[in-house]
């Protein structure tokens, strides 16, 4: 296999120091994967794009990209990857058509030369191409971006965050589009998102959290590795079920999911006892299984804290 | 007994020339009740939540929310709601306490209120320490929760939440939700947007935008036993794929 991206501790602070963006961050990506940087905001998932896309410089540590190094060979990195910030950094005032253009003139290339590139989403947001960009929605937005990521036919796409806010039904086939790019034209593609459902989309994950890497693998491989006992409890009250699971002595932690709780276990208990202690709270249809963790259960598991603790 | 509604709206309409964002919509939300406002990007919803929230007239229909007309009184309902966004909710200038000071004086809070309620809220949240912090130096699930506590800091009747969550981590997005169960259990109705669909079954009802009308509205379970599915994301892609108008 061949690592098209490579970095090495990579560290990035702000503000003197005082704000420790990446602690030290090594990963690398495969060429014509889809990777996946998984994590909530403020994690760090920008700032590593914009030093991969050249865009900022790291503390210390190194990084390439397509073989080239993200300081020195800057320019050249550049006309070999895309990059699409998480905010909307096209501009509003040029219409669709002008804005991909521009971007084709600013790397010596033509809409017509890359067109097989983009057809694919170019073409959904094509009758609209004299519009102007401000008056877009937010996916038509989303599909331009794209778009003009794309035109100079790079090997490598950084998505920041491409998915926030948008609904689930768009989230798919925006990720439907992201696989077809890679079979049919072996791109390889690094993409961040806050949705932990969105990491099954991706050959490979990194789970990220305060600056650092709690996890790399495949997303089946996180789920393999989760070694917790995970039950799904349901009864009729379910809003004092949360409160009475939590008191409970065999309970490590619950949480919320959909329409069940999630409960870790402490060793050695049963569902028996549990089923006794919530019929003994008043709880009836109580229904305890054993389940197979999300990668959100894994991420929970792994993630050393909360951004805040409550007052219990 | 009669029923108590904080919103009741019957064919709330709104025109952009020819284009009908939001398409007679009819229903009510009842006080106390935990309201899921769902639907996919350019539905109506947030054209119809502009309107509830008297910040856009009506081109037809009605809605009375907290008690007041959205036509003809919309600065009392803008008295007697709260909103919070994801986008933005606090000033990042200024400190924890002087956010709630701006927040109470707007809705012409009293003073000694705003200190007292001030003090007790934020030793409920473990915030106290935090009182004189900046804003912008709060991690972003603190200020998440912060925002919340300032939507509701002057007692509304009804919170409107749009995307609360977006972004933040897993715990602390359920953590959230366990402020919004407090605030609900205490009497205040809760209509909440969300595109995370583990969030729509925490709804008591939930409601579902296609093309600008509401083409479901039911509890959860009720909704995925019509749908014959498991769970709220395959009810919602099952109407989502019934849209004529592009997301776009």
């Amino acid at each position: 296999m061949n690592s098209i991206i490579q970095a090495e501790n990579i560290v990035k602070t702000y503000n003197h120091h005082r704000v420790q963006a990446l602690k030290g961050v090594s990963f690398e990506v495969e060429e014509g994967e889809i990777y996946g940087l998984i994590g909530p905001d403020g994690a760090g998932k920008t700032s590593l794009f914009r030093i991969l896309a050249t865009l900022l410089l790291a503390d210390s540590g190194t990084a390439t990209v397509d073989g080239l190094d993200v300081v020195r060979d800057y320019r050249k990195i550049r006309n070999r990857t895309g990059y699409m910030p998480g905010r909307f950094s096209l501009y509003q005032d040029l219409t669709i058509e002008e804005n991909l253009k521009f971007f084709a003139t600013v790397f010596g290339t033509t809409i017509e030369q890359n067109y097989g590139l983009i057809k694919d989403i170019y073409q959904q947001i094509e009758p609209f191409k004299n519009r102007r960009a401000g008056k877009l929605s937010g996916g038509m937005k989303q599909k331009l971006a794209l778009s003009c990521a794309l035109i100079h036919a790079p090997r490598v796409l950084f998505l920041d965050e491409p998915t926030t806010g948008v609904d689930p039904v768009s989230r798919k086939e925006f990720w439907e589009m992201l696989q077809r790019l890679k079979e049919n034209h072996g791109l390889t593609i690094v993409a961040s998102t806050p949705y932990m459902d969105e990491a099954m989309q991706c050959d490979r994950i990194a789970l990220i959290q305060n600056g650092q890497f709690l996890t790399i693998d495949t997303p089946q491989g996180i789920i393999a590795h989760y070694d917790k006992p995970l039950w799904g409890v349901h009864s009729d009250k379910m809003h004092q079920l949360l409160d009475d699971l939590r008191s409970w002595q065999g309970c490590d932690t619950a949480f919320s999911f959909g329409e069940q709780y999630h409960l870790t276990v402490k060793p050695g208990v049963s569902q028996a006892a549990l089923e006794s202690y919530l019929h003994g709270k008043g709880h009836s249809q109580v229904a305890i299984a054993p389940i197979e963790a999300s990668i959100e259960d894994c991420f929970m598991a792994l993630m050393d804290q909360p951004e805040t603790t409550m007052k219990q | 007994m009669k029923e108590n509604y904080v919103i009741e709206a019957e064919g709330l309409t709104k025109k952009f020339g020819d284009f009908t964002a939001t398409n007679h919509i009819t229903f009510k939300v009842h006080e106390g009740e935990i309201f899921g406002f769902l639907g996919a990007n350019g539905a109506g919803k947030t054209t119809a939540m502009r309107m509830l929230c008297g910040l856009s007239r009506p081109s037809e229909g009605r809605a009375t929310v907290a008690g007041y007309d959205v036509y003809r009184q919309a600065e009392e309902v803008k008295k007697h709601i709260g909103y919070m966004s994801q986008k933005f909710s606090l000033y990042d200038d200024l400190t924890v306490a002087e956010n709630l000071r701006l927040f109470g004086g707007i809705y012409g809070m009293k003073r000694k209120l705003i200190n007292e309620k001030t003090d007790r809220l934020l030793a409920e949240l473990g915030f106290t320490s935090k009182k004189n912090a900046m804003v912008k130096s709060l991690p972003l699930g603190w200020k998440q929760k912060l925002a919340f506590s300032l939507a509701i800091f002057h007692d509304p009747k009804i919170v409107f939440l749009d995307e609360p969550t977006g972004g933040v981590d897993p715990v602390t997005r359920r953590q959230f939700w366990e402020l919004i169960y407090q605030a609900s259990d205490r009497g205040i109705t809760v209509f909440v947007t969300t595109h995370y669909m583990d969030e729509a079954e925490y709804c008591d009802r939930v409601s579902i935008m296609v093309d600008g009308c509401i083409k479901a509205l039911d509890s959860p379970r009720n909704l995925k036993k019509q749908f014959g599915v498991d769970s709220m994301y395959d009810v919602f892609l099952t109407l989502a794929r019934t849209a004529q108008r592009s997301s776009d």
